[in-house]
């Protein structure tokens, strides 16, 4: 029996400590072997030992260095899911905006009614749709040739249904005094500059909350963006063109260039997230946590 | 039972106390369940015979020109001086009647109402050119008709909503001249979208791409549904059949693989999705406790080291762990064999022939990725929870593992339950953990639509689309996950207090 409260204290943190280290080291080494392993010189695809013998910017070199027959175009993938993350979040963070401040602030007769169809279309699976949608984009492809374009076509469907989430910020905007709202209506304001001059100006970390979340929503489909784009490699975004490098007949050219692949885009990911780290938590808790 | 009679209960006590109450008032909360559900289809009732009878009476009650407006739209307000309204309300009826004679009435008729339920008329044959070649003749394909119809139904509906507008606005154009009123311009009912009906202006144009993109591919699958149209009517025209695709789900006598497939999938996404929301949140939890507590330092380092996970695209850690696992020499296989010298020869994690080393595999790798949503979700409601409730534990004699399970697990169950809900669907829909883990990985002969024992109701249905093209099937499923998901959260969401007090602080 340890008598000192001191003493006992000490133990149970050194305990912690331990334990915190045990995990956390758990928890990074992944992420520490992909780093390490996207400078690895030597080998091939698996190698018997966790720590690289040479380390070497092959692989990035590799990776940016486009030949002729080679069907990995990572800069290409690259630069498509940056222009469709663009376009898409714009056009995302408006849709969501305007649903969420039309539904917190604004009061109509179909109002409860929509929040309900949205809610019940949130709980459709969204893999029932995908097929239809691939059928509707062909289907208006013969009549407007801009739907075939693949990153016209991803951009439409990942800013269609943004409006859809719209609970988030909704949940934001309700905890926005109302007593503002009147005030600016006493003084001559319309809902339209209330919306632009007061509300916005006052929801900076749900705008950037928003933003982030759109933008970084295409580099991190996979799904929606497979059935799209089909077969057809120039077209690929990074996460399928990634995924299509370590199916197992290019996995062993490959797995070294998908290594540093996967560091090019999450390096810039993990970055934003890491700045928008506090909205998030902040969003997920004023949209999902009630008491 | 008393409160105080209930404060004085050891915990157990509490438990089966909650335990009875919950299934006590389990039925009856069934019971409201279906009665607001059916009240909310009685309200919708209501509201159309409400439509309906003053759609009549306004015309009724109109004089002429408002009698004339209901054949030709925007009259009354032609008449009374809102011409550029009453004009574009004529114009949507044109262009509606010119949209319906070119387009619109042949794919209604083409939907099956006059070929015994058959979705097109002409079938694809193979035949000879003139030059007497084999050739495929291509006739109607049911799915672009089922889909076109949709669309044109749509369309009815959102023109019947202009319409009925259009009766309005013609009765009340001739109520306000009635009553001397000066009618509102065009400039001035323009301007009204920027304030009074500014949720208008909002709404549109979201509205406008949720149902194309959203809305009506959704119609389309919920209706293959109830058609015939699997891997052997892809060329073939389709027809209805009603409530067979579901018979068929639960049917074990002439469908047995499809419903073994069912059920096991069924079993397997429920024991998923329980398994992986209880232990991340409680796992998570505990993390964040130890992170949290008073006396440990480098609080942001350790917050930073599993935060980071979160933040690497799931994409790439899901397929980096799957490379990691991988038989041929994965890190983990490396370290486990070559490095720890633990186990004699590589392991087949994932694609291994006793199924449940894959499953636990999945669920241990949903732990890695879900613990730090956990860690950021719960850190800021643990730090909320007053501490002289910790310290008179303390004082008491309880010792860390009881006050978790006695001060912070009821604490956070009540603040968070709405969350645990959501991720509870999110997980039962956790499609990326599973395909980009094990898709490929693990074969299997005795489950139907190229399924393995991994899969979970969504990626089946993901397969029996894109690999099997059982396209009604995979609507039905899709349908049933939809009903389970739906009636847990909305059974849940109204047995918790926490239902939407959103007015609280406006």
């Amino acid at each position: 029996m340890i008598k000192s409260y001191k003493a006992r204290r000490v133990i149970a943190n050194t305990f912690i400590y331990i334990l915190l280290g045990g995990l956390g080291l758990i928890w990074v080494s992944p992420l520490v072997y992909l780093v390490l392993h996207s400078f690895r010189g030597e080998g091939l695809a698996y190698v018997s030992y966790l720590i690289p013998k040479q380390l070497s910017f092959d692989n990035y070199k590799a990776l940016f260095t486009v030949t002729a027959d080679s069907s990995v175009d990572f800069p290409r993938w690259f630069l498509n899911t940056f222009i469709i993350a663009i376009f898409s979040c714009i056009i995302s963070t408006l849709a969501v905006l305007m649903v969420s401040y039309a539904f917190s602030r604004l009061r109509f007769k179909a109002r409860k009614p929509l929040i309900n169809v949205g809610m019940i279309l949130g709980m459709f699976p969204g893999f029932m749709t995908m097929i239809a949608i691939y059928y509707l984009l062909k289907a208006l492809g013969t009549a407007i040739p801009l739907f075939t374009n693949p990153q016209f076509e991803l951009i439409i469907c990942y800013s269609a249904g943004a409006g859809l989430g719209y609970q988030i910020s909704k949940g934001f905007f309700d905890t926005i005094p109302r007593a503002l709202d009147e005030a600016a209506t006493i003084d001559g304001a319309t809902r339209n500059q209330i919306f632009w001059k007061i509300i916005l100006p006052m929801s900076k970390p749900i705008l950037v909350y928003t933003i982030l979340t759109s933008f970084i929503g295409p580099w991190t489909d996979f799904i929606l963006a497979k059935i799209i784009v089909g077969v057809d490699p120039p077209n690929y975004t990074v996460a399928i063109g990634l995924q299509a490098m370590i199916q197992s007949d290019m996995v062993v050219n490959n797995f070294k260039k998908f290594l540093a692949g996967s560091v090019c885009v999450a390096v810039p990911i993990t970055i934003l997230f890491m700045l928008m780290q506090r909205y998030y938590v902040e969003g997920v808790t004023a949209g999902g946590v009630k008491g | 039972m008393k409160f105080i009679d209930y404060v004085q209960l050891n915990p157990f006590q509490k438990f089966w106390y909650n335990f009875k109450k919950f299934f006590k008032a389990l039925p009856s909360n069934i019971v409201k369940f279906f009665v607001a559900i059916g009240n909310f289809f009685k309200k919708i009732g209501l509201g159309i015979g409400r439509g309906f009878a003053g759609y009549f009476s306004r015309f009724i009650k109109g004089d002429w020109a408002t009698k004339l407006s209901y054949v030709v739209m925007g009259f009354s307000n032609i008449v009374r001086g809102q011409i550029i309204k009453g004009l574009l309300f004529l114009a949507v009826e044109v262009g509606f009647i010119f949209f319906m004679i070119g387009f619109g009435a042949e794919k209604i008729y083409n939907l099956g109402f006059f070929n015994n339920g058959k979705v097109g008329f002409v079938e694809t044959y193979e035949g000879v050119n003139e030059r007497g070649n084999p050739v495929t003749i291509h006739g109607d394909v049911s799915m672009v008709l089922l889909l076109y119809g949709v669309m044109t139904i749509i369309i009815i509906g959102v023109f019947f909503v202009c319409y009925i507008a259009s009766t309005k606005s013609a009765y009340k154009a001739e109520q306000m001249q009635a009553a001397g009123e000066k009618l509102p311009t065009f400039r001035q009912e323009i301007k009204a979208f920027g304030d009074e009906k500014f949720h208008v202006t909002l709404m549109a144009f979201p509205s406008l791409t949720i149902s194309i993109f959203t809305i009506m591919p959704l119609i389309f699958m919920i209706l293959t549904a109830f058609t015939n149209y699997d891997h052997d009517h892809l060329v073939e025209l389709f027809s209805w059949h009603g409530f067979k695709t579901f018979g068929d789900v639960f049917n074990s006598t002439s469908q047995a693989q499809m419903s073994t497939t069912f059920l096991e999938l069924t079993k397997w996404t429920l024991i998923w999705a329980v398994l992986a929301t209880v232990v991340n949140y409680i796992l998570g939890m505990i993390v964040a406790l130890m992170i949290n507590k008073k006396g440990i330092k480098l609080k942001a380092l350790w917050r930073t080291l599993f935060v980071v996970t979160v933040a690497v695209p799931q994409f790439v850690s899901l397929l980096l762990m799957s490379q990691m696992l991988d038989v041929n020499g994965g890190a983990i296989n490396v370290l486990l064999k070559d490095v720890l010298h633990v186990s004699g020869n590589y392991i087949d994690f994932l694609g291994g022939e006793n199924y449940w080393v894959a499953r636990i595999t999945v669920l241990v790798v949903n732990v890695w990725v879900g613990i730090p949503y956990t860690i950021l979700i719960t850190s800021g409601i643990l730090m909320n929870i007053p501490a002289d409730l910790y310290e008179s534990a303390t004082i008491d004699g309880a010792g860390p593992v009881r006050s978790f399970f006695s001060i912070t697990l009821p604490y956070m169950l009540f603040v968070t339950t709405p969350y645990l809900i959501t991720t509870f669907i999110g997980n039962i829909n956790n499609f990326n953990v599973i395909y980009l883990l094990t898709n490929g990985k693990q074969g299997s002969n005795d489950l139907y639509g190229g399924a393995s024992h991994t899969d979970l109701l969504v990626t089946w249905l993901f397969k029996l689309t894109m690999d099997k093209k059982d396209y009604n099937y995979a609507a039905a499923i899709g349908i049933l996950v939809f009903i389970v998901c739906a009636t847990v959260s909305l059974l849940t969401f109204n047995l918790t207090k926490s239902a939407k007090n959103e007015e609280e602080f406006s």
